[in-house]
């Protein structure tokens, strides 16, 4: 492994064996007497290097296999194949080292002891990573005040909101400082500021330990304000690891460009450029322009036209990433 | 994947037993319904039955007393809950903490059992009281003695159960296996009877089974009647190990089929 690597995967692969059932009473026969299994293949060869305090985003349609390979790195899954390194163990060997440096949090799922207070499922939790009551309660309060929950920490959890549950979630999952994070859908079901709070929560605990966090998410709002880096996966194959800006450029290299003008003809000629039109609103006039070209344009348009008004925007990075998750390029 | 300490154990119970308490009417309800031996009992002595096998009724009553403690501290439902986990997804996060997921499990029960203690010492006081001649009281040793064999019997019990729970990895409904297990449990393990009421063919064989160590032979002691100490104890220490090793070998394999359902 390379030293500044802390997780690496080497043509891993994850193959289930699922059986599948026709429609109706024959069906059903069929399934009892004669049940035919089929091998899928959710991970397909992959390669991966993290280095230490990263944030990684994993971007995939449902079904892609973002969430098997979560899996297979947090330990959870035996991969069918293939090499896998994290902070040097093989975390489907679960040592109990390795399980103390990571945590896994997943969206809507819950740890949380429903019946009693968050504060109980804490220091249980501190307890079974050997962290001592006296620095547990450090970490609860610092954590608490982070996340602004310390009012909830007395109530039974069944009694929490959803924002609350997740946030206490989060906080059972602290607990002992681990320096690597598996989040799956952790905003799944929040509102939006709910979801803000968790992602500068998010970036904040990055920041100031230093650990590395590796996120699947389908609200693209997570991606694009945590991670620099993003990883697609398509049918089980990685399709583009590297840096988000480039993947956004690659997806799409243009600028929208809105003009609004004083006169309809000046809008009918504007449409004679050449240029693709992204739409046309009474006098405004989008266009979309290869970046490299948008200087030119510009000079050329305010040098001919009479502009009212204009704005350069990007196109909403929701709407690129969602085009990637549909086509899949 | 043991790595357990004070530390560990002490959280562990305190909260599972404060889990447990918000659940105090149902608990009392679940000692209620442990009342079995009790019917068995008067069914017994109303039908002399008794006197075939040459047991006093007094002997007989202390006998049923004792398997309903038995029962009371020896019940186990691990394979349900351990499935009903598995089927939810919540068995992931326990996997990848450092402790083994069946210590939750373990401390769940042994939280409940503190629980039911009262209850149970409630139904006992009523029972003294419509049966007085029956009262008894054992001496400290051998009620240390029968409350070593009664935790073996529910070692003996968690062990059979962590088991079928394993098969949770092969298959969704594992704890259909346990119903396998639930009748000669009811029939065999001395809850409706005293083993040494059986036919001779029965008692030929069912020792060498774990089910009469499981109420019958806690009860024997805790009762007073004739046991042979050494041998029931090692025999019952015998299928703790056998099942640990099955257990430990069972969850290795399973463990590695596991498909983080529900997640």
């Amino acid at each position: 492994m390379s030293s500044n690597n802390i997780i690496e995967l080497k043509d891993i692969s994850k193959s289930f064996f699922t059986a599948s059932k026709e429609p109706g009473f024959n069906g059903t026969l069929k399934h009892f007497f004669n049940r035919k299994y089929f091998e899928k293949k959710v991970v397909k060869n992959i390669n991966i290097e993290i280095k230490k305090g990263e944030i990684v985003g994993f971007l995939g349609a449902n079904g892609a296999g973002k969430t098997t390979i979560l899996k297979i790195l947090c330990g959870l899954l035996y991969p069918s194949k293939g090499y896998i390194s994290i902070s040097g163990y093989r975390p489907y060997e679960r040592n109990p080292r390795f399980l103390n440096k990571i945590s896994l949090i997943m969206g809507q799922k819950q740890q949380l002891i429903w019946d009693l207070p968050p504060i109980d499922s804490f220091y249980l939790n501190a307890a079974i990573y050997d962290v001592e009551k006296s620095e547990a309660k450090k970490r609860i309060k610092i954590l608490s005040e982070m996340l602004e929950i310390n009012k909830e920490l007395y109530l039974p959890v069944r009694k929490l909101s959803l924002g609350q549950r997740m946030k206490a979630e989060l906080l059972a999952a602290l607990i002992h400082n681990p320096n690597i994070l598996f989040l799956d859908e952790p905003t799944l079901g929040l509102d939006i500021n709910a979801q803000a709070n968790l992602r500068r929560f998010l970036q904040l605990y990055n920041k100031e330990t230093g650990a590395t966090i590796l996120l699947t998410s389908h609200y693209m709002k997570d991606i694009t304000y945590l991670c620099r880096r993003v990883i697609c996966i398509h049918e089980g194959l990685i399709t583009y690891d590297g840096k988000l800006e480039k993947l956004l450029t690659r997806l799409s290299p243009r600028k929208e460009l809105s003009i609004i003008c004083n006169s309809k003809s000046d809008i009918e000629s504007l449409q004679k450029l050449g240029l693709e039109i992204k739409n046309i609103n009474n006098n405004e006039i989008t266009l979309l322009i290869k970046k490299e070209d948008i200087k030119k344009t510009l000079k050329d348009i305010l040098n001919k036209y009479e502009v009212e008004d204009l704005y350069i925007s990007e196109p909403p990075v929701d709407e690129i990433i969602g085009r990637l998750l549909i086509n899949n390029k | 994947m043991l790595n357990l300490n004070a530390y560990k154990i002490g959280t562990l119970l305190k909260t599972q037993y404060s889990n447990m308490m918000e659940y105090r009417v149902e608990i009392a309800l679940w000692a209620i319904s442990g009342v079995i031996p009790f019917f068995m009992l008067n069914i017994w002595t109303n039908n002399g039955l008794n006197e075939a096998i040459n047991i006093s009724d007094i002997m007989l009553s202390r006998y049923f007393l004792s398997a309903f403690f038995v029962r009371q501290f020896s019940v186990v439902w691990v394979v349900f809950t351990f499935e009903e986990d598995a089927l939810l997804g919540k068995v992931s996060p326990y996997l990848i903490q450092p402790i083994h997921p069946f210590f939750r499990y373990f401390a769940q029960h042994i939280a409940e059992q503190i629980t039911r203690f009262p209850f149970a010492l409630i139904i006992a006081f009523f029972f003294f009281i419509f049966n007085s001649t029956s009262l008894w009281f054992p001496s400290f040793g051998i009620i240390l003695i029968s409350l070593i064999s009664t935790f073996f019997s529910f070692l003996i019990q968690f062990l059979i159960q962590s088991i079928i729970a394993c098969f949770c990895f092969w298959t969704e409904k594992a704890s259909s296996f346990e119903k396998l297990i639930f009748i000669p449990t009811l029939f065999l393990s001395g809850l409706l009877a005293p083993v040494e009421a059986f036919p001779d063919f029965v008692k030929s064989w069912v020792y060498f089974t774990p089910f009469p160590y499981l109420i019958d032979f806690p009860a024997r002691i805790l009762s007073g009647n004739d046991v042979n100490l050494l041998s029931g104890i090692s025999i019952q220490i015998f299928w703790i190990l056998l099942f640990l090793f099955i257990f430990i070998k069972v969850w290795r394999k399973g463990s590695k089929r596991f498909t983080a359902m529900g997640i």
